[in-house]
């Protein structure tokens, strides 16, 4: 196996295992699955994930975590139900309740990996629970409905035949991708992960380019907390449990090291496409959403692998 | 030494990828000998090695140890014949114990299966009994100096009764009185009829340790001498294939130019004391002194990366607050580290990201200019003549010398008015040290002001104008002119004082 190749698995590895895996359901079932309402339901489905593998993204580029990222959209989205039903205008509350919000939460998240130096694992983790109560505390544990019509209109309708939900989590993911590789600030979170001294030493921002990170991170969230109350009609305190390991699933099936300084927009997207497949392909075979869960599991494992032992091949071969 | 050697490699051929990294060489070694392996970087030394250790497997070729051939040597078997290699980044568990570390992998235990401590510290006792290394085996291997433990790793290696022992650059990190008391433990070990290969970039240690030596060049063995029949000339022509004049100096005639660093009364807690010094553009200072004494801990402060530390820093006559290596960077301070993996590069980005990493903190927009970037790349691979077939090459696959030229590579276009370079060739070969010498004046040439520490007294007093001898965190003593000779370095690094002029 050539280094070239280990390089373009690397890139688009992902994409064989979509092909393979579209491919493989379509033999099983094809009458339901390759329908155009089919793929634009499996998008809609995969638009959280997509987001939340964005936020990983940025905490896992500098070998950090985030798992908050969960109880931030049920804060964010929260806060945005709650501003719209005391008469605050639709797109303020999206704004300040939703992307604002977020983006502080996660500010706050990244102030305290970048000047304590307590592991991103833990200040997250805290931070998981904080927010949680917070959510709990200011929705006494209730749902809020009652939203305003144009609210789900405008965030969880339609654009022609496209879900809007589908455009805002893609065009994020187009907006990292151009942060990412287009900006100095990008290069610099990839330094930053890839060798934390090396780029102190070379006149990088570290920790102002952690908290940056972290505070995006929060910002997708956010805008996460807005999509997924949009769809819902309703802001649950309890939504978002447990989602951080879809946004981690998402990123690392997508190729991104946890060691930091590896990966990309293009593996984390095709990461949650390939979990939303699995989900859409096992609904659609009628199998208990139990297995689901170990499906997406052996799936996270051996995409891991896969990626591992290409790159030590990759390495050996210098 | 007629008898049957310990160790035979016979014609081990070795290939990765596109690269032939031993062709045909021969290597044998007798009980109770030292045998040196030198090359330059990349010349096939640790892939010989690796064979040895059944690391890796030869193509063709014999790995005979004691009369017995091994096709299929693994690492469990080669330890199992007495192979032990002590490698440059030694494999100790800091946080664990030296007795922990002595007995890893194979740990006593009572009865009832738990650790048996005093077991284990009886062994580990008795394991660095021959070193006089005065400290409780129960003390963390963090809390040792390198010195110490590469002497926990040597009796390691003899508790688990190697005797056929590899050294890979042992001395890099180590002070010249560390190096003494190895060099003793080596000749020990030889008089108890071990047998050591002896791996490094430093000539003139061959002389103290070494019976044979063999140069590797290029994969293949260039040939096996004994060491008091051979002149290190002759040593670095096998080496590099051509004749090398002994580092001619490089200093430049005079200069007349304006101060461009100044600065005053550095101080980092009681490690830089006092420090005051000047440097005018065009002029290389190089501070002198033993590894500790306080050199990399000046070029921190300066840089901006010594946190809680005070002194005035003056560039072109202006003071200048430095208090963070961007600030730094920003103001023209550029430093090449001593750790060029751990601090200076990311292994394992390619040059291009490496060499542009600096450039783009200093750059005006927001946005990443690929082209220009790839231009700058380019640029400093040319400028600095390092050997990658691209400049997408992975960082981490480079040759040490090459890896330098990355890091240097990263300031050529930052403007930099004043350049620190931390020991700049450490680890690197003869042949990319006099390349990366000439790189250290090019700047002074084009008005830089440079720092160059080196424990390498030869470069020093090669490149520097002036040298400025460090001595426990203070200035002991300026040599300039006829000074500048190794006797006057050494006496002052030593001894604290300045050598009395006769």
């Amino acid at each position: 196996m050539s280094k070239d190749f280990a390089k373009l698995w690397a890139r688009y590895g992902t994409v064989v295992i979509l092909a393979v895996l579209v491919a493989g359901v379509s033999v099983v079932i094809p009458q339901y699955f390759l329908t155009g309402s089919n793929a634009v339901q499996i998008l809609l489905q995969s638009s959280i994930t997509i987001l939340l593998g964005l936020c990983e993204l940025f905490a896992i580029l500098t070998s950090g975590i985030d798992l908050s990222v969960g109880s931030v959209i049920a804060l964010t989205g929260m806060a945005t139900a709650m501003m719209m039903t005391r008469g605050v205008s639709v797109f303020l509350s999206i704004l300040i309740g939703g992307a604002g919000l977020g983006a502080l939460l996660g500010l706050l998240n990244g102030s305290l990996i970048a000047k304590t130096g307590i592991p991103p694992f833990i200040v997250t983790l805290g931070n998981m629970s904080i927010y949680r109560g917070l959510t709990l505390i200011v929705s006494d544990g209730r749902p809020v409905y009652g939203l305003p019509t144009a609210f789900n209109r405008w965030v969880a309708g339609y654009l022609g035949p496209v879900p809007i939900p589908v455009i805002i989590s893609l065009g994020c993911a187009v907006a990292v991708w151009f942060v990412l590789s287009r900006t100095r600030f990008g290069r610099n979170v990839y330094a930053v992960g890839g060798n934390p001294r090396a780029a102190w030493l070379s006149g990088i921002p570290v920790a102002k380019t952690l908290i940056a990170c972290y505070a995006l991170s929060g910002l997708l969230a956010g805008i996460g907390g807005v999509v997924i109350t949009a769809r819902l009609a309703s802001a649950d305190p309890l939504a978002g449990v447990g989602w951080e390991s879809q946004g981690i699933a998402a990123t690392v099936i997508g190729g991104t090291s946890f060691f930091g300084g590896e990966g990309g927009v293009f593996g984390t997207v095709m990461g949650a496409v390939i979990m939303g497949v699995i989900v859409n392909a096992l609904n659609l075979l009628n199998i208990q959403s139990y297995y689901q869960q170990v499906v997406t599991g052996i799936v996270i494992i051996l995409a891991v692998i896969l990626n591992q032992s290409l790159q030590k091949r990759s390495l050996d071969s210098k | 030494m007629s008898r049957e050697p310990v160790v035979r490699l016979e014609s081990i051929s070795k290939s990765f990828p596109g690269v032939k990294a031993l062709s045909d060489v021969s290597f044998d070694l007798y009980a109770g000998e030292v045998h040196a392996l030198v090359g330059e970087n990349g010349a096939g030394k640790s892939t010989l090695m690796n064979i040895l250790g059944g690391i890796l497997r030869p193509e063709s070729g014999a790995v005979v140890i004691r009369g017995q051939s091994y096709q299929e040597l693994t690492p469990a078997i080669a330890r199992e014949l007495g192979v032990a290699i002590i490698h440059q980044e030694l494999s100790l568990v800091p946080q664990l114990s030296i007795a922990e570390n002595i007995c890893l992998g194979d740990l006593p235990t009572t009865s009832t299966g738990l650790v048996d401590w005093p077991e284990m510290r009886r062994r580990a006792e008795q394991a660095l009994l021959p070193f006089g290394l005065r400290a409780d085996v129960m003390t963390p291997v963090s809390r040792l100096s390198m010195a110490n433990r590469q002497v926990v790793e040597i009796s390691r290696c003899l508790a688990r009764n190697a005797d056929i022992i590899v050294m890979d650059e042992p001395t890099s990190s180590l002070t010249s009185n560390e190096v003494d008391e190895l060099f003793r433990i080596i000749l020990d070990l030889r008089s108890g009829g071990k047998s050591i290969v002896y791996i490094s970039h430093r000539l003139e240690e061959l002389r103290r340790v070494g019976d044979r030596v063999t140069v590797l060049k290029d994969g293949s063995s260039v040939g096996t001498r004994t060491v008091a029949d051979v002149s290190a000339e002759d040593l670095v022509r096998m080496m590099v294939g051509r004749d090398i004049v002994a580092d001619p100096s490089l200093r430049a005639a005079t200069i007349e130019s304006s101060e461009r660093l100044r600065v005053e009364h550095l101080q980092w807690g009681d490690k830089v004391r006092d420090v005051s010094f000047a440097v005018r553009a065009g002029e290389v200072v190089g501070l002198g002194g033993v590894v500790g004494a306080g050199r990399t801990e000046i070029a921190r402060v300066i840089f901006g990366a010594a946190p809680d530390s005070s002194g005035k820093l003056f560039l072109d006559g202006q003071e200048t607050q430095v208090n963070s290596p961007r600030d730094a960077v920003r103001a023209g301070i550029a430093l090449v580290p001593e750790d060029r993996r751990g601090e200076g590069l990311v292994t394992k980005f390619s040059i291009l990201t490496n060499v542009t990493m600096a450039y783009i903190q200093k750059s005006l927009s927001w946005r990443a200019d690929s082209a220009l970037e790839r231009r700058l790349a380019s640029g400093a691979v040319k400028t600095l003549s390092v050997k990658t077939p691209s400049i997408s090459q992975v960082v981490g696959n480079l040759s040490g010398g090459n890896q330098q030229k990355v890091v240097i590579g990263k300031w050529l276009d930052t403007d930099a008015r004043v350049m620190i370079f931390d020991e700049p060739t450490r680890g690197v070969d003869v042949g990319a040290k006099q390349e990366i010498n000439r790189i250290i004046r090019s700047f002074a040439s084009k008005g830089v002001a440079v720092l160059l520490i080196s424990s390498e007294l030869p470069q020093l007093l090669a490149v520097s104008d002036r040298v400025l001898v460090i001595y426990d965190g203070e200035i002991v003593d300026e040599l300039v002119g006829d000074r500048l000779t190794e006797e006057d370095v050494v006496y002052g690094a030593t001894t604290g004082k300045g050598r009395p002029v006769l």
